[in-house]
């Protein structure tokens, strides 16, 4: 367990909560990224602007932290190019399908004791658990 | 005067920052520590169920006060999630996004958010999730 970083965690955590119930305090939307993105694919949409401002925020707040830690190599991806597209066809189609992803149905959903985000959660944990079982233990 | 759509995009902007934050700081825009976490037989790291359970803290009675809400401040109504039923779609999709997420350990918001890395696989992916985000539309067209 030497990864485990409890504080760093709860306090990030806190922040993506309160990041969601303003968005919904305010603008009245559900802060589910799934489908703040795959909303942004209907080019002929009359609400991009707020989804376009939403995602551009992301980045920034995202860039703020990686320009104070010093740069220093903040992420590891690990999976190759094939993987890294697969993986990313499936997340795309699936948290499409399923009508939302961790933030919609693990976050949003959760608190609105949503029946199908609880459903929905168990699954994609459970499945994830699985697959990451599988490619790291088995295969 | 500024409009109500421009203090929307304001609002969405400030939340997505705020939430980007969050992400970076909780490591979860880290596929590694996600993967961790999912490696529940391995060397597990047991921090992303502080980031949901930080999330939720906050989340659950925030939605509670919210929804006694007329409306939300900056908007006409809520636009919450019509559909109620557990259907294969629901249980379909979030397989297919469980073995996405569990292969590559990004799931949409950290995966948007670590394009600020400028890194090439964090694009890669990205890429690949808005085609996967835009088949869907294709096949499924009508609603989203």
């Amino acid at each position: 367990m030497e990864n485990f970083t409890p504080l760093s965690g709860l306090v990030g955590g806190l922040l993506i909560g309160l990041s969601v119930a303003l968005l919904l305090v305010l603008n009245g939307r559900i802060g589910g990224i799934s489908g703040i993105v795959g909303g942004l694919l209907a080019f002929g949409g009359s609400d991009l602007g707020w989804r376009a401002a939403f995602v551009a925020g992301l980045v920034l707040g995202a860039l703020a932290y990686a320009l104070s830690a010093g740069g220093a190599s903040l992420i590891e991806v690990r999976a190759s190019l094939p993987v890294l597209v697969v993986g990313g066809l499936l997340v795309g189609f699936g948290t499409r399908l399923g009508s939302g992803c961790t933030s919609g149905h693990g976050l949003c959903g959760l608190a609105r004791f949503s029946r199908r985000s609880v459903v929905a959660t168990a699954v994609f944990f459970g499945v994830a658990i699985l697959t990451v079982f599988l490619t790291r233990h088995v295969l | 005067m500024i409009g109500s759509g421009t203090l929307r995009a304001l609002a969405a902007l400030l939340s997505g920052a705020i939430f980007g934050l969050g992400l970076a700081i909780s490591g979860m825009m880290n596929p590694a520590k996600v993967i961790g976490f999912l490696d529940v037989t391995g060397d597990w790291d047991p921090t992303l169920a502080f980031v949901m359970g930080g999330a939720l803290l906050v989340t659950v009675p925030a939605f509670r006060i919210i929804s006694k809400r007329q409306r939300p401040v900056l908007a006409d109504g809520f636009e919450l999630p019509r559909k109620r039923a557990v259907d294969a779609s629901l249980v379909g999709g979030a397989a297919l996004f469980g073995v996405g997420w569990g292969l590559v350990g990004f799931c949409p918001g950290p995966a948007v958010a670590a394009l600020a890395t400028g890194l090439t696989p964090v694009f890669v992916f990205v890429a690949a999730m808005v085609s996967g985000m835009a088949i869907h539309r294709q096949l499924f067209e009508g609603r989203d």
